[in-house]
């Protein structure tokens, strides 16, 4: 069955009809006068030549105080005026119409009418003026929405003022923790290693975050003869309570190694002084630590060494012909937990191309592998060293920055690297200058 | 950026002409200037600019520091003469421009030999023994219709204008854009214009001086312009047949005229 279509409304009933044409009639005059908004129409220079009744309530005034007495702009706010004159005005010239101006209008009682005000140039023609057409709308309501806006805004601006300035305050502080910890930092090693003559040196302290103090230290120092003590540690912990143990293990160890270079002695010291400090208060701490003292053969060629450690991952020699060996210090304990600490002591020779290496436990207990859960190991850094071998210390030492590098983020410890040998092919005659 | 682009500067008129520099004041740009532009165009070399902070110039050259001062808006103008070498130009200045003027021509007065201050005021809020008009609080009430009313300034159209006004298809936006301004920059130029005292500068004015005043001014009464006229030792006070606080919009005959004439005096025809 076929459905009629509609097409537009419905007509109007004979009974609706009779009820339009019962209804007041709304003349042109009566809604200009009693319109729900305020109508006014000025010359161009804002004198009011008509305005209608609903404005004239809203503000209060009479109709023969106002036309042809006032000006538009008498009708606003002081405020307002100003506004009239430097913005609403300009534009009315500029465009023939402006629209939805916000302004308040002063009522005869003294108080304020917020208003939105559009206007029209109607240009004259045929020996009749121009005019301006105003409407204006009650805007009280709308204006205390805006202004509940305008106010949340302030206080959001001013929120995000002070989150910035508090922003900026944290980044101060944090440059000057940055800063503070780096002076410290440096309390911990020597600024430059120093020239051990007939022998090559080398050095690298990475730092696993710069807010965070690890417990690495190492130095080398001349014992007044032709010896040199040189030693590398690691203390228990992190934070401050660490940083201090770690300076006060390498000035302890400075001045242990100026009373008696004797390795195993050396570490007795800083044992003596660590339980001194921490056994007592509750709060034990430790370190591990190898000491040793090297005695440069002069031209021999070869270099002694004998050495300690104290619980300390062992040195590792790599030799001129390829192997790479751990120095063996079986049985050394920590330093700082037993007062009649053990700490095993061991020796070797380097000869020419030899390099010893020292190194804290953040290289070796790197994390690796697919999901960072084997640690490196010294089986591996063995085998690293033997790849690089032969090797001067500085080679050695950048291979193996380049292999921290390589961790990343499995790299969670500082670490601390020291390494010297003798050079494999010390010049025995002067060689002239660029003729290698 | 150079300074041309950075206050919108525009020239017109006879290219080898004496210079007569329109200074726009605080609520609009130097399109206030329209309806006097043509006939200055026929004798004189015309330059127009846009404070910094207003219309067409470069927004990103704004900063609170410099545009809370009205020194800040001398140099503007200082810089533009410099640039353009300007020697010995008559500077018009509207409402707080022709303060702005005072201190341009007191920082570089080899470039700027004469005045015209259109509705002066050194000075809104009144005073002991001074009436300038306003009360602070009413100062108050303008920056609340400020706020009130953004009209139709957008942050994501201002730099489209900005320093293309020889672009036709861009007149519509410049008509737009018309009394645009960042809300920002016109609540600090407001503060600057209806906070400052520049009283004590008039007495140093040392150029030829033509103030011209509305007859019926909200802004800048006729006390304060005969206020004006006496404390400028060598000016002229033309009072002009017009309502509001822009004679150059309401009445640009009468206004233009009388530039005109003071014009003739300082490069009489030859």
């Amino acid at each position: 069955m076929a459905r009629r279509v509609r097409e537009g409304p419905e007509p109007l009933g004979a009974d609706a009809e009779a009820a339009l044409a019962a209804l007041p009639e709304d003349s042109a005059e009566e809604l200009y006068e009693s319109a729900p908004c305020g109508y006014l129409s000025t010359l161009m220079d804002g004198t009011i030549v008509r305005i209608n009744g609903t404005l004239l309530e809203w503000l209060g005034l009479e109709r023969e105080t106002v036309v042809g007495r006032m000006r538009f702009a008498d009708l606003l706010t002081v405020g307002g005026r100003l506004y009239h004159e430097t913005h609403f005005a300009p534009l009315l010239h500029m465009r023939g119409e402006v629209s939805g101006i916000a302004l308040e209008m002063r009522t005869s009682d003294g108080s304020r009418l917020p208003v939105l005000v559009s206007s029209v140039v109607r240009q004259g023609g045929g020996g009749s003026p121009s005019l301006i057409r105003a409407t204006v709308f009650d805007a009280t309501d709308r204006r205390s929405y805006e202004e509940e806006l305008l106010r949340r805004r302030r206080e959001a601006d001013q929120a995000r003022a002070e989150a910035e300035q508090e922003r900026l305050r944290a980044e101060a502080d944090r440059a000057r923790l940055t800063e503070a910890l780096a002076v410290l930092r440096k309390s911990f090693l020597p600024d430059t290693l120093p020239d051990v003559p007939g022998m090559e040196t080398a050095a690298y302290y990475h730092t696993a975050s710069p807010d965070q103090l690890g417990g690495d230290f190492y130095d080398l120092l001349p014992l007044g003869d032709t010896r040199w003590v040189f030693f590398l540690g690691d203390v228990s912990g992190k934070g401050p309570e660490a940083a201090t143990l770690t300076s006060q293990s390498r000035y302890a160890l400075r001045a242990a190694a100026l009373h008696s270079p004797e390795p195993a002695d050396a570490l007795a010291t800083l044992n003596t002084v660590l339980l001194d400090r921490y056994a007592d208060n509750g709060d034990p701490r430790y370190c591990t630590a190898v000491f040793g003292v090297l005695e440069p053969g002069g031209d021999t060629g070869r270099a002694r060494v004998r050495l300690a450690s104290g619980g300390h991952p062992p040195a590792l020699v790599v030799r001129a012909d390829g192997r790479a060996d751990f120095l063996p210090t079986p049985g050394g304990m920590l330093v700082g937990v037993l007062p009649d600490a053990h700490f095993a002591t061991t020796g070797t020779t380097l000869a020419p191309g030899d390099t010893l290496l020292l190194y804290t436990d953040g290289l070796t207990e790197a994390r690796t592998g697919p999901g960072s859960d084997s640690l490196y190991g010294e089986d591996a850094l063995r085998s690293f060293a033997a790849d690089h071998a032969p090797s001067t210390p500085g080679d050695m030492v950048n291979a193996l920055t380049e292999l921290l590098r390589g961790f990343g983020d499995g790299l969670g410890d500082d670490t601390a690297l020291l390494a010297f040998g003798v050079p494999a092919s010390r010049p025995v005659t002067d060689t002239p200058p660029g003729k290698p | 950026m150079d300074v041309l682009r950075r206050n919108n500067v525009t020239i017109t008129g006879v290219a080898d002409g004496p210079v007569v520099v329109l200074a726009h004041g605080f609520g609009c740009d130097q399109n206030m200037w329209r309806l006097v532009v043509p006939a200055l165009a026929e004798r004189y070399r015309v330059v127009l600019f846009d404070y910094v902070g207003s219309g067409g110039a470069d927004p990103s050259s704004w900063s609170e520091e410099r545009y809370s001062t009205l020194e800040g808006y001398a140099q503007d103008v200082v810089e533009v003469c410099r640039e353009l070498e300007l020697d010995r130009a008559v500077f018009v200045g509207h409402s707080v421009s022709a303060m702005v003027g005072v201190l341009a021509a007191r920082a570089v007065p080899e470039r700027i030999r004469a005045l015209v201050m259109v509705a002066p005021s050194p000075r809104y809020i009144d005073d002991e023994g001074y009436r300038g008009g306003f009360t602070a609080g009413d100062i108050d009430e303008l920056l609340d219709s400020l706020e009130s009313n953004y009209l139709g300034w957008s942050s994501a159209v201002a730099p489209m204008i900005m320093g293309t006004p020889e672009r036709p298809e861009l007149e519509q936006e410049l008509t737009d854009s018309f009394c645009a301004t960042d809300p920002d920059m016109a609540r600090v130029f407001a503060r600057t214009t209806f906070l400052s005292d520049n009283r004590a500068d008039l007495g140093e004015v040392e150029v030829p001086t033509l103030v011209l005043e509305s007859a019926r001014d909200l802004i800048a009464p006729r006390e304060v312009g005969a206020f004006v006229h006496s404390a400028v030792p060598s000016s002229r006070l033309v009072t002009l047949d017009a309502t509001g606080h822009c004679p150059h919009l309401s009445a640009p005959r009468a206004t233009t005229a009388a530039v005109l004439d003071f014009l003739e005096d300082l490069w009489p025809a030859g």
